[in-house]
C-alpha cells in the first residue's frame, strides 16, 4: 500500500486458541478499562459476557412487550367480529363467550412473542451487517471454526498502538494483528 | 464401539463428543459430508422426488375429479386426509421436544440431534398442513377460515376447535421455522467461512446475516434462543391438545373423551421420537457422526419411546375403563366394536406396535443396538398412523343409526396420497441434509469439555475463576 495514503485502522485483533484464554483475556482486557472492544468466539462460551462485563441482555423486555400486543390484538379481534362486526348465535353461547377466545388469543400471543425475540435479537445486534472490518482477517475466518479473538477497537479513548498490544501480548494470544476500516 | 461410555473429567457425566474429537474436527465431521455430492444421496433423492411425483399426480386429479375420488362414505366423513394429518402433526412434535423441552431441562444431549429433529418437524408440519388443505375440496377457498375482511361481511367463528387448529398449528409452523433458522445462523457463518467457491460463500453468507460471534450478539442470541424454548414448549402442548379438541369436543362415542389431550402429546412426542430414529440411525451411519450422536444419544432417545409408549398403553387401557365405569351403552358399544368389530385387525395393529414393541427397550442391549432401533421405530411408525386411523374410523363407521353403518375402505388415490406426502417429506430432508449442518456446530462444540473455560487441560491446572 502507498505510505502515503492514510490508512484507517480499526483495532487490533488478537487471537487465542481455547476458551479458557480467552476468558482470563477478556477480564485483563475489561479490567484495565476499555469500553470500545469485542470477544468473538465459535459457540457462546459460559459467562464471558460477565467476564466482559457485559449489562445482561434487555431482550426480555421486547418479547413480553410483543407478546401482550399479540395477546391483546388476538382478543380484541375475537370479541369485535363475535359482539359488533358479525353477531351469530352459536350453541347458545353469549356473544363474548371468552373461554372459547382463549386458543386464539394464546397462539397470536405466542406468535408475536416469538417474532419479537426474533426481531429484537437481530435488532440488538444490528444484524444483518454483511461487512465488518475484522472479515478482512484471513485468521478471522476461523472464528466460526476453532479461534476465539479479542478486538480491542482504535475508536476507544484509552486506545495506544504499543500499549494496547504489551496488554493484548499479556494475556497469552497466540498471534496478533492491526485490522484496517 | 467402547465397552463403557467415555466420561467427562469436569463433571463426571458421559462425554457427549466422543474419541476427543477437537472443535475443528467437529467442523470437519458436520460440514465435510454436505461439501461433497455422494452416489448414496442421489440414490435417495431420485427416489424421493419419485415419491413426491406420485403426490403431484394424486393432487392433480383430486383438484379435477373432487374428493369423491377418495374412500370417502356416509358415515365416515373424515378418512386418510385427517389420519394423514394428525399423524405428520405429531412427527413434528419430537423436534419441538427435543429442541426446546430438552433445552429447558438443560438435557445437553439434545445438541447433537436437535438440528436434525427440528428440520424432521417442519417437513413435518408442511406435509400436515398439505392435508386440511386438499380435503376441503376447493383448496382454492382455504383462506376463508383465516379472519380477512370481506365483501360478505363474514367473520370465522372463533368458538370452533378446527378454527383454533388453523392458528395453532400455523402458528406452530412459523415459530418452529424462527427457531430452526435462529439456531442455523451461526452454522451457516461457518459454512461461509469455509466456502470453497464463491457461489457457495454468498448463498450462506446471505442467509448468515453476517455473523461473526461476537460475544455481545451471542449475549442477546442466548437471551433470545431460551426465550423461543420458553415460547415453543407450551406452544407444542397447545397443538396437539387443540389438535385433539377437533375430536374430543364432538358428541361422538369414542372421540367425546377427556383423556385426549394427553393422550394425544404422549404419542405425538411417541411417534416423533420414532421418526427421529428412523431418520438418524442411518444418517449418522453414512455421514460417519458416531462421534457426535454416540450410542448413548441412540440409548436415551429409546427410553423417551419406552415412557411415552407405555403412557400411550395406559391411555388405551384407560378408555376401555372409563368406557365400562361410564356406563354409557354407547361408549361401551364404541369401544368393544373398536378391539372386536369390523377394525379389530386394525386395533391391534396398533396395540402390538404401541404398546408392546417399545417394551423391548427395558433391556439394554436392544437400547443400544442401532439396528433393532432402526426396526422398532419403524414399527414404532405403523403403530401410530393405525391408532389414528383406528380412532377416526371406528368411531365413525358404526354411528348412531345401524341403518346407515357402512365399512370404510381407502381407494388407490388415498394410498398415493399418503405415499407423495411421505415423497414430500423425505425429498425435503434430503435437500436439508444435502446443504445445511445436519448437527449444531456451535451448539455440540458448547458442551465439549474443551469448551469450559474452567477446563484447563491435564496440565495447567490454576484453579482460578473469573
Amino acid at each position: 500500500m502507498d505510505k502515503y495514503s492514510k490508512k484507517k485502522v480499526f483495532g487490533l485483533l488478537a487471537e487465542y486458541d481455547t476458551a479458557h484464554a480467552i476468558f482470563h483475556a477478556c477480564e485483563k482486557v475489561r479490567d484495565a478499562g476499555y469500553q470500545k472492544w469485542d470477544s468473538y468466539t465459535p459457540f457462546p462460551v459460559h459467562n464471558l459476557d460477565k467476564a466482559m462485563g457485559l449489562k445482561p441482555s434487555l431482550l426480555g423486555w421486547i418479547v413480553f412487550a410483543a407478546g401482550m400486543t399479540g395477546a391483546s390484538c388476538g382478543m380484541l379481534l375475537q370479541w369485535w367480529t363475535a359482539t359488533i362486526e358479525y353477531p351469530v348465535i352459536i350453541a347458545a353461547k353469549p356473544y363474548f363467550s371468552y373461554q372459547a377466545f382463549v386458543p386464539v388469543t394464546f397462539e397470536l400471543g405466542v406468535l408475536f412473542a416469538s417474532f419479537g425475540a426474533v426481531l429484537g435479537m437481530l435488532g440488538l445486534n444490528k444484524l444483518p451487517q454483511w461487512y465488518h472490518s475484522c472479515f478482512k482477517s484471513e485468521r478471522f475466518a476461523r472464528v466460526t471454526d476453532d479461534r476465539f479473538f479479542i478486538c480491542v477497537e482504535a475508536a476507544d479513548p484509552k486506545y495506544d498502538v504499543e500499549r494496547t498490544r504489551q496488554l493484548l501480548q499479556g494475556t497469552g494470544a497466540i498471534h496478533i494483528e492491526e485490522v484496517e476500516d | 464401539m467402547a465397552a463403557f461410555d467415555q466420561l467427562d473429567p469436569l463433571s463426571g457425566r458421559k462425554v457427549l463428543v466422543e474419541n476427543n474429537l477437537t472443535f475443528h474436527d467437529v467442523t470437519e465431521a458436520v460440514a465435510g459430508p454436505i461439501e461433497v455430492p455422494s452416489a448414496r444421496w442421489w440414490g435417495f433423492f431420485l427416489v424421493s422426488t419419485m415419491m413426491l411425483g406420485i403426490l403431484v399426480l394424486a393432487l392433480g386429479w383430486l383438484f379435477w375429479e373432487g374428493t369423491g375420488i377418495w374412500g370417502l362414505n356416509n358415515p365416515v366423513g373424515w378418512g386418510w386426509a385427517i389420519v394423514n394429518f394428525v399423524f405428520w402433526v405429531g412427527i413434528g412434535h419430537a423436534g419441538t421436544l427435543i429442541s426446546a423441552v430438552l433445552f429447558l431441562f438443560r438435557q445437553k444431549w439434545r445438541t447433537s440431534i436437535n438440528r436434525a429433529s427440528e428440520a424432521m418437524t417442519i417437513f413435518a408440519v408442511i406435509c400436515a398442513l398439505m392435508f386440511p388443505l386438499i380435503h376441503v375440496g376447493r383448496p382454492w377457498f382455504i383462506y376463508w377460515p383465516l379472519p380477512l375482511p370481506n365483501q360478505m361481511g363474514v367473520w370465522p367463528n372463533f368458538r370452533s376447535p378446527l378454527l383454533w387448529d388453523v392458528f395453532a398449528v400455523s402458528t406452530y409452523f412459523t415459530v418452529s421455522l424462527l427457531f430452526w433458522y435462529v439456531g442455523l445462523i451461526p452454522d451457516l457463518a461457518t459454512m461461509r467461512d469455509r466456502a470453497k467457491t464463491t457461489t457457495r460463500r454468498i448463498a450462506y453468507g446471505i442467509f448468515a446475516l453476517g455473523w461473526r460471534g461476537s460475544t455481545r450478539h451471542w449475549q442477546h442470541y442466548e437471551r433470545a434462543y431460551l426465550i423461543l424454548a420458553g415460547l415453543a414448549t407450551p406452544l407444542v402442548l397447545s397443538v396437539h391438545t387443540i389438535v385433539s379438541f377437533d375430536f374430543a369436543v364432538s358428541q361422538l362415542p369414542g372421540w367425546h373423551t377427556t383423556i385426549f389431550p394427553p393422550y394425544f402429546v404422549a404419542g405425538a412426542i411417541f411417534s416423533g421420537f420414532g421418526m427421529v430414529l428412523t431418520l438418524l440411525v442411518p444418517l449418522r451411519s453414512w455421514f460417519k457422526l458416531e462421534s457426535l450422536i454416540t450410542i448413548k444419544h441412540l440409548e436415551n432417545m429409546a427410553k423417551i419411546i419406552l415412557v411415552t409408549g407405555t403412557m400411550v398403553g395406559y391411555a388405551y387401557g384407560m378408555e376401555f375403563f372409563i368406557a365400562w365405569y361410564s356406563g354409557n351403552p354407547y361408549e361401551q358399544y364404541a369401544f368393544a366394536n373398536r378391539a372386536f368389530g369390523d377394525y379389530w385387525w386394525a386395533y391391534w395393529i396398533m396395540v402390538s406396535c404401541n404398546v408392546i414393541s417399545p417394551q423391548l427397550f427395558w433391556f439394554k442391549a436392544v437400547r443400544r443396538s442401532p439396528i433393532l432401533l432402526f426396526i422398532i421405530s419403524i414399527f414404532v411408525n405403523i403403530g401410530m398412523w393405525f391408532e389414528r386411523f383406528v380412532i377416526t374410523v371406528t368411531s365413525l363407521h358404526h354411528d348412531f343409526l345401524p341403518s346407515s353403518w357402512a365399512y370404510y375402505s381407502p381407494t388407490i388415490w388415498d394410498v398415493a396420497t399418503l405415499v407423495g406426502s411421505f415423497g414430500l417429506f423425505f425429498t425435503l430432508f434430503c435437500l436439508f441434509v444435502r446443504f445445511l449442518p445436519t448437527i449444531a456446530l456451535a451448539e455440540v462444540k458448547a458442551v465439549m469439555p474443551v469448551a469450559d473455560p474452567h477446563y484447563h487441560g491435564a496440565d495447567k491446572g490454576d484453579g482460578h475463576h473469573g
